[in-house]
C-alpha cells in the first residue's frame, strides 16, 4: 500500500493562518438562538449559492460546551468566513465568539436582529454581507495539500447485519492506508463500542491510555444504563443486528488496525497523523439527555474536532450530509445500494456478491483523496447540510489520554 | 470489480465470519426450505432468513455465549437447533436491553 501513497496526488487546500488547510471554503451564516434561526436560513437560501452553510445553537442558555464547539466550528479549517446572526437577548456569548473569529484572521461580521430593526432589515443586511464575503473568497487561491494534513472522520448510521462485514472494515483498510500515508483519523461514539473496550485498549500506544479508553467505555455504558437506552434503533434489530454489543464489534472494525494514538474530546483536534478515538459521552451524571440525539450530532463533533471529511458507513440508508465538511457514504447493503444508489458514493456491498474488501478500500481511499482535492461527494451535490449542536458538558481530557502530543 | 449477481448465486450463501464463531450470516435473502450447506453438511432451511440475519451453525442450548467475528455478542435466551434464526426473540445482550418501536413505562 506504500505504493498507492506515495504515488497519490496532491490535495489542493485553503491556507489558514493557524497553519491548517482547508479543503472547502465555505462562508457560515450561524445562529446563537433558535429565535435567529430563520432569519439565518433566509439569508442562507436567499443568497442562493452551494458554499453558504447555515450552523447554529438553538438554546437560550449559557454553556461552555457550546460557546467551543462554536469556536472550533467557525475557526473550522473548511470555513472561509462567518456571519452570525444574534436575536439580541439571548445567553450566547455572541462578542467572544466574534472575537475569536476574528483573531483567526477570518472575515467575520456579527447581526443582532433587534438592534437591525427586525427580520427583513437583518435579512438584508445579511445578503449584503454574505455577498461581500464571497467575493472576498473568491480572491483566495488554494495551495498544495498533502494527506499528512488532511484529518478525517468516521461515523456510522443505519447499521444492519451487513455493515460489520462491508463497508465497516473497508473504511478501516482506507483508514490503515490514510496513517501509513500521515493523515489523522478519528473514530468515535463510545457508546457503541462497549464490549470492545479490552481489544480496543490493547491497541493503545501507552497501558496509560489503555486505561483511559476502558474507563471511557464504563462511563458509556453508565450513562446509557441511566438513560435506559443502549445506541441501538429498531432499525438495527429490523437488518439483523440483535444486541448492543454485536452492533459494537461491527462498528469497531471502521477503526482498521492501526494502533491507537490518543483519546480526544469534542473539539479538541489531533496534534499529529494516527488514529484517534472521540469520547462524545458527556462527563458526570447525565444532566441534558442522550450523549447524541441523532447521527449529524456526531458528525458536527468530529468536524469540531478537525474533520475535513467524514466517512459514513450505512446498511439501512442514510441519506444525510453536513454543513462544513462533505460526507462521503459507503453503503453496507447491496440490496439498499440497488434501491438508494443516487444516494451512495460506494456500494461495499458487493462484498457480499464476491468483490474483495481490499478494493471497496482502495476505492474509499481514491475518493477521500478526490473530495479532499474538491470533487463533490453524492450528499454535498445534493445540497445535504445537516447540522445539530445542543447542550453537553464535558471535563478535559487527561494527561495520559495524548501521549505523543 | 462489480459482481454480477449471476456470479453472485453460485457464492454460499452463508457466512462464517470467525473459525470459533457459533453463528453464521446470511449474505443474501434466503427461502425456507433451500437446501444449504454448514461445515460440510447440507440441510433445508427450517424458515427464511434476510440479508444479514444470523442463524445457528449448530444446536445451541440456553446460556450459550454467542460468539460473532469470534467474540461474544450475548448470550441464549432459550435452546435452538441447527439453521434457526439467531435473534431478538432468543438472544439477549450481555450489556445493555436492545431497543423497540414500543414505549414502555419506563421510557
Amino acid at each position: 500500500m506504500n505504493a498507492l501513497a506515495k504515488t497519490s496526488p496532491t490535495l489542493k487546500g485553503f491556507p489558514r493562518r493557524d497553519g491548517r488547510k482547508g479543503i472547502r471554503n465555505v462562508v457560515a451564516v450561524a445562529y446563537l438562538v433558535e429565535c435567529a434561526h430563520h432569519v439565518s436560513r433566509l439569508i442562507v437560501q436567499k443568497s442562493g449559492a452551494d458554499d453558504v452553510h447555515l450552523i447554529g445553537f438553538p438554546g437560550c442558555y449559557p454553556n461552555k460546551y457550546s460557546l467551543e464547539m462554536m469556536q472550533r466550528l467557525c475557526t473550522h479549517p473548511n470555513v472561509g468566513a462567518v456571519l452570525l446572526v444574534s436575536l439580541g437577548c439571548e445567553g450566547f456569548n455572541r462578542e467572544q465568539l466574534r472575537r475569536s473569529i476574528a483573531a483567526s484572521g477570518r472575515p467575520v461580521d456579527l447581526l443582532v436582529i433587534q438592534q437591525s430593526g427586525g427580520t427583513t432589515r437583518t435579512l438584508n443586511a445579511g445578503l449584503e454581507a454574505v455577498r461581500k464575503m464571497r467575493a472576498e473568497l473568491a480572491k483566495q487561491a488554494t495551495v498544495p495539500m498533502a494527506l499528512d494534513e488532511l484529518i478525517v472522520g468516521t461515523v456510522c448510521g443505519g447499521s444492519d447485519g451487513t455493515s460489520g462485514i462491508t463497508a465497516n472494515p473497508a473504511v478501516g483498510r482506507c483508514f490503515d492506508w490514510l496513517i501509513e500515508a500521515g493523515s489523522a483519523c478519528i473514530f468515535e461514539e463510545t457508546g457503541e463500542l462497549i464490549g470492545c473496550e479490552r481489544i480496543m485498549a490493547s491497541r493503545a500506544i501507552t497501558p496509560e491510555l489503555g486505561r483511559e479508553i476502558e474507563a471511557c467505555v464504563d462511563k458509556a455504558a453508565n450513562y446509557y444504563r441511566i438513560m435506559g437506552y443502549g445506541s441501538f434503533a429498531p432499525g438495527n434489530a429490523e437488518g439483523g443486528l440483535t444486541t448492543l454489543e454485536e452492533k459494537s464489534m461491527g462498528a469497531y472494525s471502521k477503526s482498521g488496525s492501526s494502533p491507537i494514538s490518543g483519546l480526544i474530546k469534542p473539539g479538541d483536534v489531533p496534534p499529529r497523523g494516527g488514529l484517534y478515538l472521540l469520547d462524545v459521552v458527556p462527563d458526570g451524571e447525565p444532566r441534558f439527555g442522550f450523549p447524541n440525539i441523532s447521527d449529524n450530532a456526531e458528525i458536527v463533533e468530529l468536524i469540531a474536532c478537525g474533520s475535513h471529511l467524514i466517512l459514513f458507513t450505512t446498511g439501512r440508508g442514510s441519506v444525510v450530509g453536513s454543513a462544513i465538511s462533505p460526507v462521503i457514504k459507503v453503503c453496507a447493503n447491496p440490496d439498499t445500494y440497488d434501491r438508494m444508489a443516487d444516494d451512495m458514493d460506494v456500494n461495499a456491498g458487493r462484498i457480499l456478491r464476491g468483490a474483495e474488501l481490499d478494493d471497496v478500500g482502495r476505492e474509499i481511499f481514491s475518493l477521500v483523496e478526490r473530495v479532499a482535492s474538491g470533487e463533490p461527494s453524492k450528499s454535498e451535490a445534493l445540497g445535504h447540510q445537516e447540522f445539530i449542536l445542543t447542550y453537553k458538558q464535558f471535563e478535559p481530557i487527561g494527561p495520559a489520554c495524548l501521549p505523543a502530543a | 470489480m462489480e459482481t454480477g449477481p449471476k456470479n453472485a448465486e453460485k457464492l454460499p450463501p452463508l457466512l462464517l465470519l470467525h473459525p470459533d464463531d457459533n453463528i453464521l450470516v446470511a449474505r443474501r435473502d434466503i427461502a425456507a426450505g433451500e437446501r444449504v450447506e454448514v461445515d460440510g453438511e447440507s440441510f433445508s432451511m427450517p424458515a427464511a432468513v434476510e440479508l444479514g440475519h444470523k442463524l445457528a451453525r449448530r444446536a445451541l442450548a440456553a446460556d450459550t455465549r454467542v460468539l460473532k467475528y469470534g467474540a461474544p455478542i450475548g448470550s441464549m435466551k432459550v435452546a435452538v437447533g441447527r439453521g434457526e434464526h439467531v435473534h431478538l426473540h432468543n438472544l439477549r445482550s450481555d450489556y445493555l436491553p436492545s431497543t423497540s418501536r414500543e414505549i414502555t413505562d419506563t421510557h
